[in-house]
């Protein structure tokens, strides 16, 4: 297995009328060939952020990409121009991204049609007629019945579900290398929801992509993706295989997030474990563990040691952001 | 299960809530929205009963008629053993004492020009719970600390308090006319996944702290509903499909909907899930303007029938405690 | 009752943004703008003006003397003297009553009328809102100064039925701003909650509804404040204002306006005050708008 993007150390701060707020502070990782993975983490954690950074789709000012390097097909393409012609050929083109709200993500005043093959035709550069027969495949290929007649379609007349559905097919319209979604189906309900990552699933490997599965939902992660990396206030806190972590999580805040929810398949009755306390505040963030406040484990060595960084565990794959060992 | 009159605290017979839906000039009804189609339901005292379905299958509107925020179509709503279906606006003041009500979203929810003092007491105030005014104070801060909220913030505004604190001002004002039922709707789902389960507990610790208290906890996670409650109700297109208890739920599942819907779910296990047979749902929920005909969840059953196309099936009790509304359930 | 949660409060609350005052910053918001302090200046001045007229006229604004006619700004008179020979500095302390008495008098009974329509018809809605709504669209199809006119032409021309007139045709504007504005707040959930506690239709308008209508209203009251004014000096200009010899700032425009040529500044004092005020009660309403602004509150 390949790697096919490594995101160095990036860093994205904000500058907001209350200061600097350091929303992606020191993140790395991998996404390798034909592999689905699954960033983890609650609101304001910096998941989203850390995505539309490498893509360089954050609003300058208030945002800044302050550090780090995307590597992608060979080269850093955080040193591409924001608005020139080869990062505008990667986002939309190799590198796709479906949001979570797919009402406003679509022009409500174009046909799906239009929206689609517009797409098709600046980035394959297919003639119109091409581009149309590629958009029915598409909307065909998401399980849009009759697509032909929808093409003439405008996105209101589509619901919730079949919406999400035409913004996958638009991720799918210039071949990506590599899909993002961002919280894709956080606005669904539950059939829904699972219908659509069914179908992520399956395109994905049908079109040898990768995916990068944004969530707060553990079990989505769980259901569906290899690696997961699991963030914190900014940071990178754990990363491992599903199982590995699943199974035996190394991180107080990721032991803390797994008995916090409740699963269906366990005995009923079981008490719930809160984390205690509030998510940070990501101004005036302390130079110690940003989770120290709501960490039951917390040591006297903790207080006086900086955030530790990820180191690497036995079995050379899983990583964990804690000195301590569980 | 041999539940005397006593015990019952709600009773839902067959409650049907249409909503018209009026067009042009001179509003006449060409339609209406069949919400809710045909409920019934008890809750026993002291017990939670989930409401459990997806968006539109009429959960809410079902809370809602209980708390008497709409007046139903028709059907019958026995509180405490009195009739409520059709009392007035001034009747039903007593009843407002004995039920209330918490919010999905924490911040909708509470009135921004208020203090958080003023939002908790005034149900007291309301009702008039209190002789004096330094018992009114001594009540708001006995109910800030029972929901874990420091009595120093009384005077702040709600925009000054996080989600999960804003979330227990709604639930310290559901607390304030010491009711006898609450309807939770959607108490936990705008807030972050670590903030949940401190609702959550809460909630339960309320329960045994409190004898007596009594919850329609409304929800679309089916994780959240099984752990909440005592019995749960799947509610598809303004009907129930399976009311059981919540230990039966995920292990004996009976409608083809529940199954799907239990499917559907992911679980936050990954070697489960490997395991685990997925029952694929095809198409979307019908619109609740003009359902299908006979049982509504024909079209997408995989199991379906000649039968079920034109005849409705009734809820009715398959196991002891255990009421299904299917045709192949006998 | 129930037994307290122990739960460190400490942590769970946010310590790190410091809590600001509501009063305090709403404050430093509406005196960071110079042209709101300006207009503030203005106000009080004019409120000043009016209240002590008396004592800070420095002759009788009704006293003419015919041979101090057109007299040319000096020391003894200011501003100098009109047709009449009144003293124009005198007059012009004056009409502050009159400009300030209908315009907080039209406003008040405007708004009052006008937002009590609104809250009730957004509030029931049905048969109740289609009856206010349309008799308030049938007052919005008359033209405002037409409307006024036919009033003061029917009950005479003077203070109060100014004031009247220029109130009935300010009464739309509060009735469907108050309801467009309750009808989105009605939806919220704190109005539900109201009524699931058992709270009564008029404790639901008057202390959930109402209070949190009002920030684009009050805004909005400030501005017809200057509106008001500027319409009863063209009501007076037009001669069926405040009837003569009351000073009023209208009137006085008009008064000069014959002598336009000869002595400009007759019109171009109380002309200039009219503007002064007006642009006042804009600014300061401007300013009102952002610091009233309660998703502010609390941080900043």
């Amino acid at each position: 297995m390949s790697v096919l993007m490594e995101v160095k150390n990036l860093k994205t701060y904000f500058n907001t009328e209350a200061g600097l707020v350091k929303a992606v502070d020191g993140v790395s990782y991998h996404i390798n060939e034909n592999e689905t993975i699954g960033i983890v983490g609650e609101s304001g954690c910096g998941k989203s952020v850390t995505q539309l950074s490498t893509i360089q789709l954050i609003a300058t000012p208030p945002g800044r990409i302050v550090e780090g390097g995307v590597f992608f097909e060979g080269r850093d393409i955080l040193k591409l121009e924001k608005n020139g012609q080869e990062m505008r050929s990667i986002r939309g083109g190799k590198i796709s991204v479906i949001f979570q709200e797919p009402m406003t993500s679509l022009n409500p005043v174009m046909t799906i049609g239009r929206q689609l093959t517009e797409a098709i035709e600046l980035h394959l550069k297919m003639t119109k007629e091409d581009a149309k027969k590629r958009a029915i495949e598409l909307l065909d290929l998401v399980g849009i019945p009759s697509a032909k007649q929808r093409l003439s379609d405008f996105p209101h007349q589509f619901s919730g579900g079949m919406r999400q559905r035409v913004m996958i097919a638009l991720g799918l319209s210039c071949n990506p290398r590599i899909i993002i979604a961002d919280e894709p189906t956080t606005a669904l309900d539950v059939t829904t929801q699972a219908q659509l990552l069914k179908l992520m699933q399956d395109v994905v490997r049908e079109f040898k992509a990768s995916l990068v599965i944004v969530t707060h939902n553990l079990g989505v992660v769980a259901r569906y993706v290899e690696r997961i990396y699991v963030m914190y206030a900014g940071r990178i806190i754990e990363s491992g295989s599903c199982k590995d972590i699943f199974a035996h999580p190394r991180h107080p805040y990721t032991m803390g997030l797994l008995r916090a929810v409740p699963r269906l398949n366990e005995p009923k009755g079981k008490k719930l474990v809160p984390i205690v306390g509030l998510p940070p505040n990501l101004l005036n963030m302390p130079d110690t563990c940003a989770f120290l406040p709501r960490c039951p484990y917390a040591v006297e060595k903790c207080r006086q040691i900086p955030w530790p960084e990820l180191r690497t565990l036995e079995n050379g794959v899983h990583q964990t952001a804690c000195h301590l060992d569980f | 299960m041999n539940a005397t009159e006593s015990d019952i605290l709600v009773e839902v017979n067959d409650l049907k809530m249409h909503f018209p839906v009026l067009r042009g000039l001179l509003k006449r009804q060409v339609a209406s929205v069949q919400a809710v189609d045909g409920v019934s339901f008890k809750i026993r005292r002291g017990e939670t009963l989930g409401l459990v379905g997806e968006s539109g299958c009429g959960k809410t509107t079902t809370g809602r008629c209980v708390l008497r925020l709409y007046d139903p179509t028709s059907g019958q709503i026995v509180f405490d053993g009195h009739d409520i279906t059709h009392l007035k606006k001034q009747q039903i003041r007593p009843i407002r004492r004995e039920i209330s009500l918490i919010f999905q979203d924490p911040f909708s929810s509470l009135d921004p020009r208020q203090t958080a003092g003023q939002i908790v007491g005034e149900p007291m105030k309301i009702h008039k719970l209190t002789q004096n005014d330094s018992e009114y104070q001594d009540t708001l801060a006995e109910l800030f600390k029972t929901v874990g909220l420091d009595p120093a913030m009384l005077d702040r505004v709600p925009h000054e308090f996080s989600g999960g604190q804003r979330q227990r001002i709604g639930i310290a004002r559901a607390l304030a006319s010491q009711p006898s039922l609450i309807v939770c709707d959607e108490p936990i789902s705008a807030l972050d996944v670590s903030i949940q389960a401190q609702i959550i507990n809460l909630l339960q610790e309320l329960q045994e702290g409190n004898e007596g208290l009594t919850y329609l906890f409304i929800a679309h996670d089916l994780s959240v509903v099984r752990h909440i409650s005592d019995r749960v109700a799947v509610m598809y297109l303004g009907r129930i499909v399976e009311l059981t208890e919540a230990v039966n739920l995920f292990d004996n599942p009976k409608h083809p909907y529940t199954r799907a819907l239990l499917s559907a779910v992911p679980i936050a296990d990954p070697v489960f899930e490997e395991s685990r047979e997925w029952i694929p749902l095809e198409g979307e929920v019908p619109s609740p303007l003009n359902p299908p005909s006979g049982c509504t969840f024909h079209p997408r059953c995989q199991f379906v029938m000649e039968k079920c196309k034109k005849i409705s099936p009734v809820l009715k009790e398959t196991e002891p405690g255990h009421e299904v509304a299917c045709h192949l359930v006998k | 009752m129930d037994k307290a949660i122990p739960l460190e409060n400490k942590t769970e609350f946010d310590e790190s943004v410091p809590r600001v005052s509501s009063l305090k910053r709403f404050r430093r918001v509406l005196l960071s703008r110079k042209l709101v302090v300006f207009g503030l200046i203005i106000i009080v001045t004019s409120i000043i003006a009016a209240v002590f007229s008396p004592l800070l006229a420095p002759y009788d604004p009704y006293a003419f003397s015919l041979k101090d006619k057109f007299l040319s700004p000096s020391l003894s008179h200011p501003l100098g003297t009109d047709a009449l020979g009144r003293d124009v500095l005198s007059r012009l302390i004056y009409g502050t009553r009159t400009s300030l008495i209908v315009g907080i008098g039209v406003v008040g009974i405007a708004s009052l009328v006008g937002m009590s329509l609104g809250l009730v018809a957004a509030y029931f809605g049905g048969k109740v809102y289609t009856m206010i709504m349309r008799f308030i669209d049938t007052l919005m199809t008359l033209p405002m100064l037409m409307l006024a006119l036919a009033i003061a032409s029917l009950l005479g021309g003077g203070l109060r039925n100014v004031v009247v007139a220029l109130s009935i045709a300010m009464i739309p504007a509060y009735a469907r701003m108050m309801c467009g504005q309750a009808l989105s707040v009605k939806e919220n959930d704190y109005v539900r909650a109201a009524e699931a506690e058992g709270a009564s239709n008029i404790r639901i308008m008057a202390q959930h509804i109402a209070p949190n209508c009002f920030p684009p209203l009050i805004v909005m009251m400030t501005m017809q404040l200057g509106h008001a004014i500027l319409s009863e000096a063209a009501l007076s200009f037009l001669g069926i204002g405040v009837a003569p010899p009351a000073a009023a700032w209208g009137a006085m425009v008009n008064d000069g306006y014959k002598y336009l040529h000869t002595t400009p500044y007759l019109s171009f004092f109380p002309g200039i005050a009219i503007m002064l005020l007006v642009f006042a009660f804009n600014m300061v309403g401007d300013g009102l708008r952002d610091a009233l602004d309660p998703r502010l509150r609390g941080t900043l």
